[in-house]
Order: structure tokens, then sequence, then C-alpha cells
């Protein structure tokens, strides 16, 4: 398969990249931020992602949806991150959506629909420590009567507070650091002794501390084996990993551009600032960092696609270069707009706030550094 | 079975009759590599058998056309024999800056009568070439190049001198750039082939840090070269040698782990220590390892992209030069680690157990690399005029 776009895909391009900018551009984001909305995204344009078809892309047919792979919805989360627009997509119909592929029918009818027709929301209960690391997940699922009873805290869940199920990771056996071991549980919201402390993130997201205290729940929100969890859990962090990466660069993609608009226009010492050398050289750096994280990218998500064995590798080399290239975008942004780039008036700053809470969202550059380290034996 | 599945499985058939396992270990010392030429001479029997298997199948040069010595593969049917090729590490078996340089120049700019010559030589290896481009006062700004050709009817008189002349003293043609118009700097230059042979031509070997000498000096005292031996139009040589440029630029970036070099941690890691969870034991130099990691996976798919683009004429065409520059900058990295890895070991220069040095004659060679073809910062100036359309000062 050749590293570009296909025409479908292109015309995916077109559309999702003509979608965020009339109806979710940066401006959307300030309205929610200024407003303090609780959700931290709107529910009105999460039911425009449904009838644009994107929360159905990584659906299959069969279940309704379109039966798509993760380089459209990569598409899609390129042009998110270029808008900086909040929306539950990347956990909800990317994540979420490849963790419930991997369940029977029963709970794929459950909450596919409500995916599908952008009603539903989902959180990602995952990490238990303040940095990502899913092999040393601890919390309890222990056998209660038929079902299992959860107890334990997880933290940065991504609209947490607003999600009408979770998908959590818990152990049923083993220690902390084995992959036997992991159960993947569907814990729907009004479970008793579930509960969600929201609070706001530096890029206005709100994201949740959530404890289980006692939460009962039967067999039948096993997502998967019950013990082998860590399959589950593979798939999602995979389509979740390459996703953000894919959204990391179009939050690059939209920083850079804005930043050389404003090398063209912003004038000192009588001549436009991009006609300096010092800033060309730099610019043109970042260039090349962000065409070589894109293609790591749509690599990434087509050996993923294909199925293929090096697709986990190279989804911790996407990540991590997509991290690395965006965080110089962001950087630079800010230092070469000068003092406007501090100011709040000016969206730059946040495009820097919306890297920085996207790279921490399942393992940052430095892990996914190790983990190639890892995978290549050393 | 679709026609490239055929052509896959055609192709492994074919390569498993003529290419000798020989052919398939690494190249670990320079007369590995067949260069081809009026003086070539094999290594070994398993070396000639492959080169005249692939001469005669026209896998010398496989998306040249039949008629000029290829195999007239599509871009697609090219990119299978190159996976088929690296599948089994099957070595090149023709080295040559005809295939990589002037022949794409020829095939865009030659006349029917200078590709079916030409090319064919080139194909069969019966000709080494040299590139005559930077002179001693022409490096980055190559276009003020002076070496000048007067014009005498039917042939030219050509007098001046060229630098970094890559294996002139062994080179049997020179493709060059000589001034033949003084009063206009870009359209004042013109594309020209001769034998190096001819009177007037001599060479000197330039020592460099690695203490080997891949570069001459090339003097040019009244040599005679006919006026058929044009490529392209006269004065406008700029245009062959900027396209040609591209191709050198191209080259030049698949080293950089954009050739598939592999791990240099997990390579590293016999020689290095491990703690008791197998990781490398230094674990500065492991971070370090582990970013270069990402960085070469990441430029490898940058590179398969950029040829996939190219094949559509997708890409911009001033992509080469970011290929250049991110390519170079990643094999210089690669090397300086490659250093820190090896330790006092990486140090010795003449030891047998070091290969000669490899090591570090291999590290110091690197270094060129953001210099030749065009330096890291004129690439940056390249980049950011051409693609990111940045004013001029």
């Amino acid at each position: 398969m050749p590293l570009y776009l296909n025409d479908d895909q292109a015309m995916l391009q077109d559309s999702a990249s003509e979608f965020m900018k009339n109806e979710a551009p940066v401006s959307h984001l300030r309205e929610f931020r200024d407003m303090n909305c609780k959700d931290g995204f709107g529910h009105a344009l999460w039911k425009q992602f449904a009838e644009m078809g994107f929360t159905g892309i990584l659906v299959s047919e069969e279940d309704g949806g379109l039966g798509l792979g993760n380089v459209e919805a990569g598409i899609v989360l390129e042009e998110i991150g270029r808008n900086l627009t909040p929306s539950p997509f990347l956990t909800t119909s990317v994540a979420g959506v490849e963790g419930l592929n991997a369940a029977g029918k029963d709970m794929r009818d459950r909450w596919l629909p409500g995916i599908l027709s952008g009603d539903t929301v989902l959180g990602l209960a995952i990490d238990e420590s303040t940095k990502h690391r899913p092999e040393n997940i601890a919390m309890k699922a222990e056998r209660s009567g038929n079902g299992f009873r959860l107890n334990g805290k997880k933290q940065f869940v991504i609209q947490g507070g607003s999600a009408d199920m979770m998908i959590v990771a818990a152990r049923t056996g083993g220690t902390a650091g084995e992959t036997d071991g992991l159960t993947v549980f569907a814990v729907e919201k009004d479970a008793a002794g579930l509960s969600a402390e929201s609070a706001r993130l530096v890029d206005s997201a709100m994201a949740a501390h959530v404890e289980f205290d006692n939460v009962e729940v039967t067999a039948d929100a096993v997502i998967g084996e019950v013990d082998q969890g860590w399959d589950v859990l593979t798939r999602m962090l995979r389509a979740g990993r390459v996703g953000s990466a894919a959204e990391t660069v179009g939050v690059g993609a939209g920083a850079m551009d804005m930043t050389i608009d404003y090398l063209k226009q912003r004038k000192q010492f009588d001549k436009v600032i991009g006609s300096f050398q010092a800033l060309q050289h730099r610019t043109a750096h970042l260039y090349s960092e962000m065409e070589v994280a894109r293609s790591a990218v749509i690599k990434a998500q087509q050996l993923l696609d294909e199925g293929n064995d090096g697709a986990e590798l190279m989804v911790s080399v996407a990540k991590a270069k997509a991290g690395r290239a965006t965080n110089l975008a962001v950087r630079e942004g800010v230092q070469m707009h000068g003092g406007i780039g501090m100011t709040d008036e000016y969206d730059i700053g946040l495009y820097m706030k919306r890297d920085r809470a996207l790279a921490e969202f399942m393992g940052d550059a430095n892990y996914h550094a190790n983990r190639v380290a890892e995978m290549n034996g050393y | 079975m679709s026609d490239l599945e055929t052509f896959r499985a055609e192709t492994r058939d074919w390569l498993e009759t003529n290419c000798p396992a020989e052919m398939c270990e690494p190249v670990r010392d320079d007369d590995d590599v067949f260069w081809g030429g009026r003086n070539a001479t094999f290594k070994n029997e398993a070396q000639k058998a492959w080169f005249e298997a692939c001469v005669a199948k026209g896998y010398t040069v496989p998306e040249w056309p039949e008629a000029y010595g290829g195999a007239g593969l599509s871009p697609v049917e090219g990119k299978v024999l190159k996976q088929e090729m690296a599948r089994i590490k099957a070595r090149p078996p023709l080295s040559s800056f005809g295939i990589w340089m002037l022949g794409p120049a020829l095939l865009q700019f030659g006349n029917e009568e200078q590709k079916v010559h030409y090319l064919n030589q080139i194909a069969r290896g019966e000709i080494r070439w040299c590139q005559g481009y930077s002179e001693p006062g022409s490096g980055s700004d190559l276009v003020s190049l002076q070496t000048f050709g007067e014009d005498k009817g039917d042939h030219w008189i050509v007098n001046g001198q060229k630098i970094w002349t890559s294996y002139a003293d062994k080179a049997d043609w020179i493709f060059c750039l000589v001034r033949t118009d003084k009063s206009d700097k870009y359209r004042g230059i013109s594309f020209l082939l001769f034998d190096m042979e001819s009177e007037g031509v001599s060479t000197k070997p330039i020592l460099l840090i690695s203490g080997n000498s891949p570069f001459c000096e090339t003097f040019f005292d009244n040599v005679k070269v006919p006026k058929h031996q044009i490529v392209g139009e006269l004065n406008r040589g700029w245009d062959v040698a900027k396209y040609l440029l591209g191709h050198e630029r191209e080259m030049i970036s698949n080293m950089g782990g954009g050739d598939g070099s592999g791990s240099l941690g997990k390579a590293m890691k016999p020689s290095l220590g491990t703690d008791a969870m197998g990781r490398l034991d230094e674990p500065i130099l492991r971070a370090q390892l582990a970013e270069l990691d990402v960085d070469a996976l990441a430029f490898k798919a940058m590179a398969e992209r950029f040829m996939d683009e190219l094949k559509t004429k997708k890409n911009h065409p001033a992509t080469p030069n970011m290929m250049k520059y991110v390519g170079t900058e990643l094999n210089k990295r690669r090397h300086e680690l490659v250093m820190s890895a090896g330790g006092s070991e990486a140090l010795e220069w003449e030891s047998e157990a070091s290969g000669g040095g490899a090591k570090s004659r291999d590290w110091l060679r690197t270094k060129a690399n953001s210099i030749e073809g065009g330096t890291s910062e004129v690439m940056l100036n390249v980049i950011s005029k051409r693609i990111l359309e940045l004013p001029d000062g």
C-alpha cells in the first residue's frame, strides 16, 4: 500500500477539514472554556460528528458502522488536532470502540448504537498513577457471586464525569507488572459505589479521578475473557495511541502553519521577520520534523489496519515522534510569536496546552521511546 | 494471483537461481562493492556471476526502458524487486554514479542517440563516471563556478579546476558543469560529458580526516570536448544540474537508516553490559539509542512515503532537500552513537580487530554527509524559500 491517502481517504480529509473549520474551530474551544462547561465538550457537536458518520469509522458494517480503519480515524483526528476541537472522539469512537470490538455481540449491541448516534460517551479508566503505566495496573476485581466486585482508584479519565459507561482495566489475578490476570469491564455510570471527581486540565478538557468502592458488576460486564484483558487493553491502546499521534500531528501542523503565517506578516527592523535566516532555519527544521512525524503516523496506521506484526513497534515510534515534533512546533510557535504568543487572546498558547495534555495521554514520548528500546531487545 | 503477485513469485525464483549466497553477505571491504568501468576487476566468481545475470536481465537498472539496458519495470514492480532483494539482503550488482545521477539526467534531458549510447554503457557497467561540480571558490554558491569552455566551432576548449570529485582517479568519464557564457550567471553554464583520458585532464586525491581519499582535485588544461557531448541546451546546464542534484540528495538521504540499517541499540547490546532486566546498563546511552531508533524508523517511513509520492509526482519538487537534510543529520548522529557505544575499541585506527579502524573512519566520513551535495544550511534555505515560501532577506 503506498504511503499516502487514496482517493476515498482524500475525500474524507476534505470533508473532515471543512467540518472542523466551520463547526468547531478554535473559537468553539474558547466558547466552551469560557462558559466553564462541566463536560469540556459540546453534546450538539457530538451529534454532528455522528451525522457526518465519524463516530462509526471503526465500527464494523455488521454493527452498523463504516468498517474503516485507523487511517480514516486518523484523518478526522488530525483535523480535530488542527482546530483544537473538543470532543469525545478519541476516547469513545477510537480507543473505546476498539475495546468494544473485542466484546461479545450483546455488549456491542448495548453500547455501539449510542456511540453511532452521538449520544453515548465512554470513559477509559486505565491509569492509576500520574504517569501512564498500564502494565502496572493493580486495581482489584474480586469474584463475587456470579460477577465481580471492583475496588480501587483510576485517574486521568478524560471526560470521565460525562461518561455513560467506563471501560475499566482491573486485576482478577496475578500481580502488578504481569500481563496475565487483567480483565476489562464495562461499568455503567450509575453503578453503586462509583464516584468521579472531575478537574479541568490545562487544555480545558475535563478529566476525572474515579473511585470504585465495592462496585458490583455481573459476569456480562466483562469485555473479552477473564484474566485475558491484556489483549483487549492492547487493542484499545494501539488504536488510542496511534490516534492520539495523529491528533498530535494535527496540533503541530496547526501551530506551525499559524507561526509561518505570522512570520510572513510581522515586521521588525523594517523587514518581515520571516526573511531572517535565524528564523528560517529553525522553521525549516521544524517543517522537516513534522513531515517525519506525519510519515511515521501513517505508516503505523497502515500496519495496524493490515494486522501487521510490526504495528506495535511503529505505533510507539509514531507516538514518540509525533510528541517530539509537535512539542517543538508549539515551543517554537510561542517563541516566534514573541510577546503576543504569551497572551490568552492569541491561539498559539492553546496549541501549546493541547500538546501537553495529548502527550500525556496513553504514554508520552519518553514512555514510547523506552518501549521501542524494549521491543528492539535492549 | 494478481499480476503483481505473479511478478513477485517469479522474482523470488529468479533471485533464488541467480543470486549467489556470497552476494547476500554484508559488505565488509571496499572491493565487495562492484563499480564497473574500463579497469574493473571482480573480487570473485560470485560477484561476476551476480553482475552478469543482472546485466542480462536488465536488473542493474530495473526501471529503465529495455532499449537503454533496463528491464522496463513499472514503479510498483521496481518496488517489489527492491523488497525481494532486501529480503534476502542481496547486494546491489553494480554501484555507479552513472545509475544514480547521470542516468536520470540523461533520461530527462538527453537526446535519443545519447540515451542509447550512454545509458546502455551505464547499465552494462562499462564506463565509470564521476561528477565535476564543486570548485575551490564555488562550494555552496555552486553557480559561481569558473571552469570555462571556449567555443572553437565544433568543440570547446575547457580550462579550470574541480574539487571534491568523487573517485575521479578511478573514473573513466566525467559529467561536468562548465561555464560557456560569462555574462549570465545561471544561464551561462553547460552540462558536458568527456573522457577522463582526454589530453589535459589530471587528478590529485585529497587525504581526508578519515585517512581515506575518496575525493580528488581535478584539473583541466586545454581539454578538447566535441560539441555533441553536451546534455540539454547550450547554457542551460544549470537546469540539468539542479535536476541531478535532486537525485544526489535522494541518494545521500538514503543513508541514515532510511536504508534499513536496523536498530543500533540492538546491534551494540552484545558488546555493552546489561542489567538484570536485560537493559543496557548505561541508561543515558540507552535513552539516546532509543531516540535514535525512533527517529530512524520514522525516517524510514518518510523515505518510503517519499518514494511512493515521487512515483505519482505528489510531492513538492524541493522535497529531496528535506530528505537530504534529515537523512544526513540522522546518519551523523548514528555514527556519534556508534563511537559512544563502541568505547575505546572504536578508537582503534589500524588494528585487524577493528577492520582497519572501520568505526572511527566511518564516523569521520559521515561528517561530510551534511556538506557534500549541498550543506544542511543550504538545504534549510531551500526548504524555507521554496516549500515554506518565506521571503528573501
